[in-house]
């Protein structure tokens, strides 16, 4: 059990430049069908000209610990991996879009062929030891992958005395993306 | 009348959708993967991976692209190239909307007229090349080399070049010089002798205190600054912004200052006067290695940050403190020079007063400060073929265009005048959709095209200037093809990267280097290319202790890191006529010009008009991305928007995601409409549109009618007295709303 992983990531929105490079690498190799994109990046602008902040974010499926997709999903097509992520057994899905409905996050959409898709954590690359497509992509270093039962010395470090925040915790989801603030300031 | 009927014999034709009727079993209707792959997702033991280099932009990243079943279904970057390090920016990865674009040139096309309409037919290579060929010899031998010319964008005409050469043509332009990277090279080469690179001579890495003028990394890709400015955040690197625009990367600044625009040369004075009059700037930097001090004194002592406040409407605190703040973290400080430069056609002097700033506070070869990266020296064989002699190495009339980059001897709109004033006869066109490039404008550049007697255009996609080619080469994509070797790069660690085919030539477009070689074997000049561009390769690595062979495993040799710093008390030696850094320029001097630079305004908007500024998104490089279909398929790539500050959104009755058209001082209104941002990230008194939208050409099925045309609103351009570059920032716009 000391050995059982536990997959979220940290990202770091202070040097994400909302390049999108994260959406277009995962829907090569995933094959997202057109139209459709697995993580997606918003950017948001507080304040009034010229007193402005920005801050950019890769976004995608929570991958939570306290899944309403997995809760609502009657088929159990939605399931918790061995590894903490959330994934989909298309085999079992019947695209009837409870989990759509229940996530929220509206990280799911359903695929032309007919089941809810959305981010694996690129669960077919962790397998072969590699990270997912969008960190390995990322020019600025923003994505991190991190094993949160055995989290890395840079992801530490990267959280340690800054303003990190996840999204909708009230929401109960326990979910495992961790944000960096951009409010964060350099070097901080 | 009708002009053209009188002057011109040549109508745009639409590339028959005919000839490109096989190109559907290539379409990705919706609700497909557009990689060649299935939905099975990737599986990186099986794949065949190439490592080869983008041609997505000029950065030229190392990608390395995974192949399976004949197909690549994806490209990553290369983990041994130093400019990707593994890292890609969107447009890296999507090199597979260009390779499976349905819209690709299939065949050569021959421009025919029957019964007084005019089409093209589908040709042989042997037929087209043939007439490539007779064409261009014909006008040679008539009236001499210097009526033949090209226009070019994109590494892969290198071979085009070798082939002129042979019959002594070199009046060779880069649209992108003079409407990008020019003045910055020509700055760098009167201020401290030598020319700026790719990527450019800044110790980004290392620094500590940043200053950039309107340049807009984040938004601009350039994959290796983005991942080294990213670091100097994490590290705690701060920025100071100058644009009238809340970019992305003000987005990440400690200062922001919304600066109005055209005043930035005002705004550098400013920064001078502080430097110099509160005693921050280097004393004994400037006193041992450079001249025109007291000259530039003279220039700036009036400068004062309240007089600048006034110009800039940056409050003067402001100024006093990016400079003082720039020198309390000098020499780890830079101004950066940017890319895209030219703005007004005083490029050249604002680029010049960046580095002056730059030398000011003594960070020339220091860490953090502005460097010089070395290239890999690659010895090259000698030609069996000796060229005949050039007529001139440069044609240009302006007296600092460079004079010491053979690919380049001539600006773009020197040749659009000379093909209009019949100077130029024949045209070949690489790469460069000149309707669209903002060289004298759309109109001007039409009439170039119908005007010559012949016109040669090799491109990849079907772009509005392939429709006014006598002949249309359609050349493989990058993907598909050798190049020459490129070394050209200046970077912390010299290199020399291999493009090589991931995949063979679809259709039946060819490399470039097949499409050269068949044209000089056309003019029976035999051994002037290689047996085999492999071949060719091969003895040129093996002349540097490599092989082809050895280089397709990574697609890159890399030296070792080199010392970019230097020592204290050596003379710097440079290539200026003084061998210093030159704070007043000499040679400016000399040529009439001034020796340092001075601010003059530019011209107001009209009443109701709101200047028209320009940039980039990050997953899309105008022209060359225009088509891409799978860069387009995300929301923010569809189309370009026209940002509009809230308080004139109101005044003109405005709404978000309103569709309008706009207009131009000259009356000019834009073909489609554009949808309206209303934003707080912008001065009210500008407006930003995207270049390389609203295309015309409707064989381009995914780009045509997207978004607006930055390019058709641009009725004025500033160029530079210099150097020749084109500044189109003084074009002004105001809104037509929909009925």
């Amino acid at each position: 059990m000391a050995n059982k992983k536990n997959y979220g990531m940290v990202i770091d929105t202070r040097v994400c430049v909302g390049c999108s490079a994260c959406v277009y690498a995962c829907k090569s190799e995933n094959a997202v069908p057109e139209g459709y994109c697995r993580d997606w990046v918003v950017q948001e602008t507080k304040g009034n000209f010229p007193k402005l902040t920005m801050e950019n974010r890769s976004e995608r499926c929570q991958h939570c610990e306290n899944a309403p997709c997995v809760t609502y999903c009657p088929t159990r097509a939605s399931h918790y991996a061995e590894d903490g992520t959330v994934q989909i057994n298309r085999s079992l899905c019947t695209g009837c879009k409870a989990c759509l409905a229940a996530c929220p996050y509206d990280a799911r959409y359903i695929h032309p062929d007919g089941f809810a898709d959305k981010c694996s954590l690129c669960h077919h690359r962790i397998e072969q030891g590699l990270k997912t497509a969008c960190v390995s992509v990322c020019p600025t270093g923003s994505l991190h992958l991190v094993d949160f039962n055995d989290p890395d010395e840079e992801a530490q470090k990267l959280m340690a005395g800054r303003i990190v925040y996840r999204q909708k915790e009230h929401a109960g989801t326990g979910p495992s993306l961790f944000w960096i603030s951009a409010s964060n300031k350099p070097g901080a | 009348m009708d002009h053209w009927q009188n002057f011109s014999r040549r109508d745009f034709i639409k590339i028959s959708s005919l000839f490109l009727a096989g190109s559907a079993a290539m379409s990705s209707s919706a609700g497909q993967a557009f990689s060649g792959l299935g939905q099975s997702g990737s599986d990186e033991n099986s794949d065949r991976i190439v490592y080869s280099f983008c041609e997505h932009c000029f950065w030229r990243c190392g990608i390395a692209a995974h192949v399976r079943d004949g197909k690549v279904y994806k490209i990553v970057g290369s983990e041994h190239h130093p400019l990707s390090q593994g890292k890609l920016c969107p447009r890296g990865t999507g090199g597979i909307g260009l390779l499976y674009d349905p819209d690709r040139l299939q065949h050569p096309l021959i421009r025919e007229t029957k019964g007084g309409k005019q089409y093209y037919r589908k040709a042989s290579w042997d037929e087209a090349t043939g007439m490539v060929a007779e064409k261009l010899y014909g006008i040679h031998e008539k009236y001499g080399p210097g009526a033949i010319a090209m226009l070019h964008h994109g590494f892969g005409v290198s071979f085009f070049k070798q082939m002129f050469s042979q019959i002594g043509v070199n009046k060779f332009a880069k649209p992108s010089y003079d409407l990008c990277c020019g003045p910055a090279r020509q700055a760098s080469v009167l201020t401290y002798g030598y020319p700026s690179g790719t990527p450019e001579g800044f110790d980004i890495k290392n620094s500590k205190y940043m200053i950039f003028f309107g340049t807009h990394f984040g938004e601009n890709m350039h994959n290796t600054a983005v991942q080294e400015i990213s670091e100097g955040i994490r590290r705690g690197a701060k920025i100071a912004v100058f644009d009238p625009r809340f970019s992305t990367i003000a987005g990440k600044a400690e200062h922001w200052l919304p600066i109005k625009p055209g005043t930035d040369i005002a705004m550098m004075q400013g920064l001078m006067h502080v430097l110099i009059s509160e005693n921050l700037y280097d004393r004994s930097f400037v006193q041992h290695h450079t001249v025109g001090f007291g000259e530039l004194w003279d220039s700036v002592r009036k400068m004062t940050p309240e007089k600048v406040a006034e110009i800039t409407e940056i409050p003067a605190d402001a100024i006093r403190t990016v400079a003082r703040e720039f020198a309390f973290n000098a020499p780890a400080a830079f101004v950066h020079s940017g890319r895209r430069t030219n703005w007004y056609g005083d490029a050249l002097q604002r680029i010049r007063a960046i580095h002056i700033l730059n030398a000011l506070v003594g960070n020339f070869k220091m860490p953090g400060g502005v460097v010089n990266f070395d290239k890999f020296v690659l010895k090259k064989p000698k030609t069996a073929h000796a060229h005949p002699p050039y007529e001139k190495s440069v044609y240009s009339r302006y007296p600092f265009f460079p004079d010491d980059e053979p690919s380049n001897t001539i600006a773009s709109h020197e040749i659009v005048q000379q093909a209009i004033s019949g100077e130029i006869k024949a045209l070949m066109i690489y790469g460069v959709n000149l309707p669209e490039t903002m060289t004298l404008g759309r109109e001007t550049a039409i009439e170039a095209l119908r005007k010559v007697d012949f016109m040669v255009a090799v491109d990849v996609l079907p772009a509005e200037v392939t429709g006014y080619a006598d002949v249309v080469l359609p050349e493989c994509t990058y993907l598909e093809r050798y190049d020459a070797l490129d070394a050209g790069r200046n970077f912390r660690t010299p290199f020399v990267a291999l493009r090589q085919p991931a995949v063979p030539p679809m259709y039946e477009s060819k490399p470039g280097n097949q499409i050269a070689k068949m044209i000089t074997d056309k003019w029976g000049m035999h051994g002037v290319f290689p047996a085999s561009v492999e071949a060719g390769l091969d003895k040129t690595l093996k002349m540097t202790g490599s092989s082809l062979e050895e280089i397709k495993k990574t697609g890159v040799i890399v030296r070792p890191e080199t010392d970019l710093y230097r020592k204290p008390g050596v003379a710097l030696n440079l290539k200026t006529p003084s061998g210093k850094i030159e704070l007043a320029s000499s040679r400016l001097r000399a040529a009439g010009f001034d020796a340092v630079p001075r601010y003059t305004p530019q011209p107001e908007a009209p009443a109701g008009f709101y200047r028209m500024l320009t940039g980039r998104k990050p997953m899309l490089t105008f022209g060359r991305t225009a088509n891409n279909r799978f860069l387009g398929d995300v929301a923010t790539a569809k189309e370009n928007e026209v940002w509009v500050n809230t308080e004139t959104a109101a005044k003109h009755d405005l709404n978000n995601d309103e569709y309008v058209h706009l207009k131009n001082q000259a009356g000019v209104v834009s073909e489609f409409p554009v949808k309206v941002k209303v934003t707080q990230r912008i001065r009210p008194d500008a407006v930003f549109m995207v270049h390389g939208f609203g295309h015309t050409a409707a064989k381009m099925t995914w780009a045509y009618k997207r978004g607006a045309s930055h390019n058709q609103l641009i009725s004025r351009t500033d160029i530079d007295p210099a150097m020749g570059s084109v500044g189109f920032q003084n074009n002004f716009v105001t809104f037509i709303k929909e009925a």
